[in-house]
């Protein structure tokens, strides 16, 4: 019997470092987060694009356009999505690289401490300093703008539920088709491996995945996705069951195409809606585990801003003398109201695309 | 018994409204039976289910004209007294017996549902039960009563339904397609069931079918509903043999007959009736 | 029946198999258990201490097989932690070095004492305030509901929490804002607010869901039945509607019912009671490893229970379902 070489350890730890390292730099490479905000502009346009060429989507597309509240949720997800792409692009600057949001705002001066909202002078009994400026949420506990700290927490958020899809989406969408597209042993394989990770609970899992590789926002997505893919597996395993009994599947059997081009060119299209609608679903998922997880202080890193660690920072500040209620109603609200305008998006898609309603 | 007089129904509202019913009337007598016959989406079983108020509101609206039952105007009727018209005067068979019977529920208990609601008299609700389904020919019904309905066959469930309307000794039947979702020959063994027991008991039906082949010795009168109007009336003899609507011409020309020889099934022609 | 049970049981032995295998691969061969040391010592730990630290736990055994001369193969850190397991025996906490299934015992029952009134007094809730909705059949309420729905699902547990601890505690001063003791009925006291609490994050979510269940028992073929027999709305709903929709729920609600037993990890971690969720709170911030990997083995084993549990239920509520 072999066993694992001495330098096992070794090699791994180094390995582990080295990626966890990566993964949890709060300042990733500089063109990458501005390559990412690129690529991800590109991917909307071209999935907009490509759904006016359906006739399904075109429905959907004409179905959403009647759906006022859909729209103004939509139009709430693109502001926050807007705010987290302008933190996102970071350029270089003699004192380090700043934000294109930080410089946009570099005109709100930081205070010492405490501030609220629309004060003229400092949070102190003993010394109510007068302020550089009022501060319309207030400031925090390092006289930085509520506001502007709520906005920058976005970027979390998005990264989050972002960096998850990419990880949860592709893996869970292609062990799905493939398992119902081939059965025998692949279905069997993919089932065993859904059922073990879905036997843990989800909390758990995370949590001893996060443990182990350590905060950022790099390993919570990974540990969000190695669980999330499970949804995805099963919701498109059972559609993809569905569309092989229709006959178009056999006719294109029977035709001769290729495997590839059965699973591109007709599977994937008939299930695509489907991972746009749980994607948008998921995404308000994502976001809220992103706080809770950063709440349980195993998620966001110190100095990323995040709105679950404002709300754990603000646990202490409600039992202070005067209460300082701004933080935790700034941050709750901003998480509440992108979680509340993703989940009505995405009901509003689902609406969209369900055959059955004829509007 | 009952007639209704210049009955329209409409669903939906603002510019997506849509007539069902056209400014239809027609009557039964006690104990007549009347076929009402069109293809699907002509408004039949719209008519069926309008006569006690079942239509789901919104988003049917009863735009004109009266339903009367017994000299009296089922649509100005209080939900009270809708509840004792139906089942209790007039009870209905659908179409599809597998789906219309409570999974979760017993036939007997299903059945001692309606007793108990229009025959609270009834005593020995067992000994009633078995009597119901006995009537519809199901044998050993002291033993079926008990039994959920995936138990049962299409033919047999189909059977439950009838007895579970019978129980109450309605004064009308309406039978909406009640033998379309079963095998051909349990078709006629349903059929002919209905026949004897219209032989046995008093009642007038309402037969709602798309298939002018079943109506034959069951039907007294045939109306004929072509998109949300009545456009032939009359006795079924007459109807049959002497068609005056192009549509029910039609209709009759689709019914393929045994013994003649033609290569192809007729179909209608919509563009010549207007 | 009983086949029913063999085939399911031995469907679950490959399944924990792959759990075990996980989390050990997770916890051992990810890290290293030196790794694991540093982080509970801290990074500057002599290496003296971070081995007695091993050896007390027993981390300092090989890996996978056992190669040193002399000692048996079987002697690995594998072998030894996967018949640990298997025997359900779940070790000693890497911290306090007390056994964890004392600790596991003396956490349930103020985990239970939590959740399980939680569960039943949210669930007669959702299933009342969606059988409501159904009954009215009101455009404007029912647009309105289901926003609120939304709006309640969207709100994270710990900002409930917040507010209503700061609200009902501190503001109104009607309830304990924090703290426990089993000490008879006088425990309701410090209970109160966290099953309040509980119910009200997950209303929105089951409301919601409830609501869709029973609107679509209601298109079904038998409900028109129903009324054509003369049956009332409100018998309709709560007795044909109400049962065939309670079946489906089964699949959806019992599942969960194991996990009552492992408590709330915010709620608990809040308010201060001494439940699982707790324990395992207090774990993540230690860090010790023992504990989150025995709840890991420990939740899995109590969501096969939940499968087997639903099937079970199901084959004896619903008539058309027999287990073979």
């Amino acid at each position: 019997m072999t066993t694992l070489p001495q330098d096992w350890f070794i090699k791994i730890d180094a390995l582990r470092s080295a990626v966890s390292d990566w993964l949890t730099r709060s300042f990733l490479p500089i063109w990458l987060p501005n390559l990412a905000v690129l690529l991800g502009t590109l991917l909307l346009a071209l999935l907009v694009w490509q759904g006016n060429r359906s006739e399904r989507w075109a429905t959907a597309w004409r179905r959403l356009r009647g759906d006022r509240l859909g729209q103004a949720a939509a139009v709430v997800a693109s502001l926050f999505l807007v705010v987290g792409s302008l933190e996102t692009v970071v350029f270089p600057t003699e004192t380090g690289s700043r934000t294109l949001l930080q410089m946009l705002l570099s005109g709100i001066p930081q205070e010492k401490g405490y501030a609220a909202p629309m004060a003229t002078h400092a949070l102190s009994v003993s010394d109510p300093k007068p302020l550089f400026t009022r501060h319309i949420l207030g400031t925090d506990a390092l006289g930085r703008d509520t506001l502007v700290q709520t906005l920058r927490a976005t970027r979390s958020a998005l990264w989050i539920g972002g960096l998850t899809s990419l990880v949860y989406i592709p893996l869970g969408v292609l062990l799905g088709i493939l398992a119902a597209y081939y059965r025998g042993w692949v279905d069997d394989l993919v089932q065993y491996l859904y059922s073990t990770i879905a036997a843990v609970p989800e909390i758990l899992m995370l949590v001893a995945i996060l443990m182990v590789l350590g905060k950022g926002l790099g390993t919570m997505s990974i540990a969000l996705g190695i669980t999330g893919w499970v949804g995805m597996a099963r919701l498109i395993r059972g559609e993809t069951l569905r569309q092989m009994e229709r006959p178009y599947v056999a006719a294109a059997k029977a035709m001769g195409q290729s495997h590839w081009k059965i699973l591109t060119r007709h599977l994937l299209p008939n299930v695509m809606h489907l991972i746009v609608i749980k994607f948008v679903l998921g995404f308000s998922g994502l976001v809220l585990a992103e706080a809770v997880l950063s709440y349980l202080g195993v998620g966001a890193p110190v100095g990323t801003p995040s709105w679950g660690t404002i709300i754990d920072a603000s646990r202490s500040e409600l039992s202070r003398e005067p209460v300082v209620w701004w933080n935790l109603a700034a941050a709750s609200f901003a998480l509440f109201l992108l979680v509340l305008s993703l989940n009505i998006l995405g009901d509003a898609l689902r609406r969209a695309f369900d055959p059955k309603s004829n509007t | 018994m009952l007639s209704v007089r210049s009955l329209s129904i409409d669903f939906g509202s603002g510019p997506a409204r849509v007539q069902a019913v056209k400014d239809i009337s027609f009557s039964i007598a006690p104990g007549e039976t009347l076929a009402l016959v069109g293809e699907s989406g002509s408004g039949k079983s719209v008519t069926g289910l309008a006569l006690t108020r079942l239509l789901q509101e919104p988003p049917a609206v009863y735009s004109g004209g009266e339903i009367l039952f017994e000299g009296r105007n089922v649509l100005k009727m209080s939900p009270a007294e809708l509840r004792r018209l139906r089942g209790g005067k007039i009870a209905y068979v659908f179409q599809e017996p597998s789906t219309s019977l409570n999974p979760v529920f017993t036939v007997r208990s299903q059945i001692a549902e309606a007793l108990s609601l229009h025959r609270p008299e009834v005593s020995d609700i067992d000994a009633e039960v078995a009597r119901c389904l006995d009537l519809v020919g199901i044998v050993d019904p002291s033993k079926r009563m008990h039994d959920y309905p995936h138990q049962l066959s299409g033919g047999m469930q189909q059977r439950v339904m009838i007895a579970m309307a019978l129980a109450c000794h309605p004064q009308l039947l309406v039978a909406d397609e009640p033998t379309t979702a079963l095998d051909v020959t349990v078709q006629a063994q349903i059929l002919d069931q209905m026949r004897l027991i219209k032989q046995q008991i008093k009642m007038a039906m309402l037969l709602i079918t798309h298939n002018f082949g079943i109506i034959g010795g069951i039907a007294d009168r045939v109306a004929v509903m072509f998109r949300g109007a009545i456009v032939e009336h009359g006795s079924t003899a007459e109807v049959l043999h002497n068609p005056q609507h192009p549509y029910t011409k039609a209709l009759i020309g689709c019914i393929p007959q045994l013994g003649q020889r033609r290569r192809r099934l007729t179909t209608i022609d919509y563009s010549t009736l207007g | 029946m009983f086949s029913y049970l063999l085939r399911r049981l031995l469907f679950f032995v490959p399944i924990v198999a792959g759990v075990m295998l996980l989390t050990f691969a997770l916890f051992f061969m990810v890290q290293s258990p030196k790794a694991m040391a540093h982080r509970v010592l801290g990074p500057k730990a002599t290496p003296k201490a971070v081995e007695l630290w091993l050896h007390n736990r027993g981390y300092d055994k090989p890996l996978l097989i056992n190669q040193i001369p002399d000692q048996p193969w079987h002697d690995s850190l594998f072998i030894s932690q996967m018949r640990r397991l298997a025997t359900f025996d779940l070790g000693r906490s890497d911290v306090t070095g007390r056994p964890l299934s004392e600790v596991f015992r003396q956490g349930a029952l103020p985990s239970l004492l939590l959740t399980v009134p939680a569960f039943l007094a949210g669930l007669a809730m959702s299933v009342g305030l969606a059988l409501y909705l159904v009954f009215i059949r009101n455009a404007a309420a029912d647009l309105f509901a289901s926003l609120l729905c939304v709006a309640l699902m969207s709100v994270p547990v710990m900002v409930y929490v917040i507010f209503g601890q700061y609200l009902v505690a501190q503001v109104f001063n009607y309830f304990p804002a924090f703290g426990f003791q089993l000490n008879g009925w006088s425990t309701a006291k410090f209970l109160f607010l966290p099953i309040a609490l509980m119910i009200v994050s997950g209303l929105g979510a089951d409301v919601r869901l409830f609501r869709a269940l029973f609107l679509e028992e209601l298109g079904q073929d038998y409900i028109r039945t129903a009324r054509a027999k003369g049956v009332s709305s409100a018998v309709v709903l709560l007795r044909h509607v109400l049962k065939n929709g309670l079946i489906n729920l089964i699949t959806l609600v019992v599942a969960s019912l194991p996990f009552l037993i492992m408590g709330s990890l915010l709620l608990e971690n809040f308010f201060g009671i001494p439940g699982l969720g707790n324990v395992l709170f207090t774990a993540i911030q230690m860090p010790d490893f023992a504990v989150v990997q025995a709840s890991v083995f420990l939740g899995s084993l109590l969501y096969l229970g939940g499968l087997l549990l639903t099937d079970l239920c199901y084959a004896w509520a619903d008539p058309r379902i027999r287990l073979h």
